[in-house]
């Protein structure tokens, strides 16, 4: 099954590299990573999704645990967490097609940010299924060109990464977490 | 600001305050400032004949002495020259640290003279590594470094420093204190809930069998394991590693376990109904076929590293921890046992063992390793540190030598790296001055690193090498005899007169092809005071039995045959 890390990284060279070698190298595919800047100085945060079994998401996490830049390891799989996926689509549109497109996209609580005689830009967030059923309409209408950033993730409530149990004080926990909620 | 140095200063003043006296290595441009301030501090420095050897020597001193060993080299070909050393250093959990020169920082990315991204290329293989680039971040690098390489569970740390890092001059500042890595966990602690369901499992077993591997050396457990064994009466099997850190001839050791492992062994693992695993990683060499691995028994693991944790075999209670610490918290609940059935179930399936020892052969003329190690064995006590290379000899010494003492048999395990023995010997050596150490290498590994010989001669370094001579690639052979049809594509090996060899590096030598030999000859390599090379020509075709093919399952063996085709007559 796909499992949703977050990981905490101290912000230095080569960083990125050892975490991405440590997939490969344990042969883990990764099916999304991405990565950016924190709330905290010199700490960036990924959002990896990987499709592994429950005793492989353990051993990822241990393995990660490993290198020295970790600072943190969270598998939000199971617990509460807003998930999304950030999508521009550029799409054909001509005189006849644009409003049926805009209002799909309106459908979607999607945006659109380029018009240009023949094609339109939008701008689409949401769990990654919200965007492949927007893809989906969009198709007949030809879609030219799309970038996606790929899953980032949350959890909800007020949880930080950085509040949750340390695996210094406590076993890796692997029960699903009951509630469970993707909003759109 | 008054305490202004070079970082070529800086490096080694470093290095001097984290204990280093011995370093191995080899100059080249990108490392010259490095070793033009080298001079001014209390630094022996062995010049090696390739940077390979460095490395496996900076293994060999840590191994022996449990101290960081530490290698030196040059940008490009000299750093990436070491990678075979760190690889071989980061699966065995060796502490090492490896210092490389680097082109300017200015030059890094424009394909330079001897330019390689040496981080880059050592980053699957090193527990963590660095790249320098300013002065003053070179003291508290090196401090981490050694920090890193010997916490937690040891490992091979690299650190890349540039050519301008060196020459430039900053403050130096040396902070004493622990260092603090916020992402760095180097121990663990389990949850009482599974030191409960140890230790439940533990007191109900009636055929449990401890295993140890290389993490109770690395812990320093050998007398907390030997109490937990002799407290509650179970058995102690070893992994190839683990083979020095309970006393061989302790009544309660079986031995070695694994592919080339006693068949008692092995057949009490299968029998087992619990396993005690204590610093070791179930390798697929201990293993064979998983599917079918001790079917009856619990399992309980303890390991510094959880990432060890159900990665080749799946337990029952994971018991994270310096094994130490772990055993600690344990022995006040472990209970008393004598176990009398389990071990006298053990003691009858040795069977017949014994006369299917090529030892128990009469002598027909013909030499056998397992003479050549055992006579070692038995003219040196059993106090000798051992370094041995890859390949049958490697499991001869495993069967014939019997370890009593912790951190006396060096030997490259997990990567199974030719041409480790002779530079991991002169590393042990040199940490270890009053060892008496014995190399013993095939003829295959030996002509792999064989330039050594000459580092051996110009540092004056008493060791004395045995060379199991068989005229083949001999575990390749053995394995072409079994599952290739005797099909010995590429085994067959011409060597030079290694005899004469070692004279012309100005050792003294000899050669022995007759078991009544042996004996005179070791009793002269012991005594000499300098480098001895004997060059043992043995049997061409030996084997080493019992053998579990690769994958099989654990009890499958194939046995030394008892009425063996290999008594010849003396003139076949």
């Amino acid at each position: 099954m796909r499992h949703t890390f977050v990981v905490l990284v101290e912000d230095k060279p080569g960083v990125l590299n050892r975490v991405a070698s440590l997939f490969r190298r344990r042969a883990f595919n990764i099916e999304s990573l991405t990565v950016g800047h924190t709330e905290i100085d010199r700490v960036s945060r990924m959002t990896i999704v990987v499709d592994t079994d429950v005793n492989g998401a353990r051993r990822l996490e241990a393995n990660l645990y490993k290198l020295v830049n970790v600072l943190r390891v969270t598998d939000l799989t199971n617990k509460a967490s807003v998930v999304r996926d950030l999508t521009l689509i550029r799409v054909a549109a001509t005189n006849e097609t644009r409003t049926q497109v805009m209002q799909l996209v309106d459908t979607f609580r999607s945006r659109v940010v380029d018009v240009a005689p023949d094609t339109l830009i939008i701008e689409a967030t949401g769990t990654e299924n919200k965007i492949d059923g927007l893809l989906g309409v969009l198709e007949p209408y030809g879609v030219l060109e799309i970038v996606r950033t790929g899953r980032v993730a949350m959890s909800r409530g007020q949880q930080h990464p950085l509040d949750s149990p340390d695996p210094e004080n406590e076993e890796m926990s692997t029960e699903p977490d009951d509630n469970v909620s993707y909003s759109v | 600001m008054g305490n202004i140095r070079t970082g070529a200063q800086i490096l080694w003043e470093s290095l001097v305050r984290e204990g280093v006296t011995t370093v191995f290595g080899y100059p080249g441009g990108a490392i010259l400032p490095a070793y033009d301030a080298m001079l001014e501090y209390p630094i022996r420095h062995v010049l090696v004949r390739h940077e390979q050897g460095a490395t496996h020597m900076a293994d060999g001193f840590a191994r022996a002495s449990g101290e960081v060993g530490v290698a030196v080299a040059t940008s490009g070909p000299g750093a990436t020259n070491m990678v075979t050393g760190i690889a071989t250093a980061m699966l065995d959990s060796s502490p090492v640290v490896c210092i490389t020169g680097q082109v300017g920082s200015k030059l890094i990315g424009s394909d330079a003279f001897q330019e390689t991204d040496v981080t880059g290329v050592t980053l699957p293989i090193t527990k963590h590594n660095y790249l320098v680039s300013k002065c003053s971040d070179l003291a508290s690098t090196i401090h981490e470094a050694f920090y890193v390489a010997r916490s937690g569970r040891p490992g091979p740390v690299l650190v890349d420093i540039t050519k301008d890092a060196q020459q430039s001059s900053c403050e130096f500042v040396w902070d004493d204190t622990p260092v603090q890595l916020p992402g760095y966990r180097p121990e663990l602690r389990a949850s009482e809930a599974e030191y409960q369901r140890a230790m439940e499992l533990i007191n109900s077993a009636k055929r449990p069998v401890i295993f140890a591997g290389h993490g109770v050396m690395l812990s320093g457990a050998m007398d907390l394991v030997r109490e937990f064994a002799e407290r509650a009466n179970i058995p102690i099997a070893m992994t190839l590693l683990g083979i020095g850190s309970f006393p061989a001839l302790h009544p309660l050791n079986l031995g070695m376990m694994g592919m080339h492992g006693e068949a008692w062994v092995n057949q009490a693992i299968q029998e087992a109904d619990l396993l005690l695993a204590f610093g070791m990683r179930f390798d697929d060499r201990v293993t064979g076929n998983v599917k079918t691995y001790a079917p009856n028994a619990r399992k309980i693991h303890i390991d510094i590293d959880p990432a060890e944790f159900n990665k080749n075999v799946l337990v029952d209670v994971t018991l994270a921890g310096d094994l130490s610490n772990v055993l600690r918290d344990l022995l006040p609940t472990l209970e008393r046992g004598d176990r009398a059935e389990w071990l006298s179930a053990i003691s009858e399936m040795k069977g017949d063992s014994a006369v299917r020892d090529v030892q128990n052969l009469p002598d027909s003329g013909h030499l056998y390793a397992a003479h050549v190690i055992n006579d070692i064995w038995r003219m040196t006590d059993g106090k000798a540190v051992v370094v041995t290379d890859v390949g049958q000899h490697q499991m001869w010494e495993a069967q014939y030598y019997r370890h009593q003492d912790p951190r006396s048999l060096i030997t490259s395990g997990g990567l199974g790296t030719m041409g480790f023995a002779l530079p991991a010997a002169i590393g042990a050596k040199l940490s270890r001055p009053d060892a008496e150490v014995w190399v013993i290498v095939g003829d295959g590994g030996f002509q792999m690193t064989m330039c050594e010989l000459a580092t051996i001669a110009q540092e004056k370094i008493k060791i004395n090498v045995a060379i199991i001579n068989n005229g083949y690639l001999g575990m390749v052979r053995q394995w072409q005899e079994f599952f290739y049809e005797r099909r010995y594509a590429a085994t067959p090996l011409l060597s030079p007169d290694f005899a004469k060899l070692a004279e012309a590096f100005g050792l003294r030598s000899a050669s022995v092809s007759k078991r009544d030999e042996v004996e005179p000859t070791i009793e002269m390599a012991r005594s000499e005071s300098g480098a001895v090379v004997i060059d043992f020509k043995v049997d061409q075709e030996d084997t080493v039995y019992p053998m579990v093919p690769a994958g099989a399952d654990l009890d499958a063996m194939i046995r030394r045959p008892s009425l063996s085709p290999i008594v010849e007559t003396a003139d076949d």
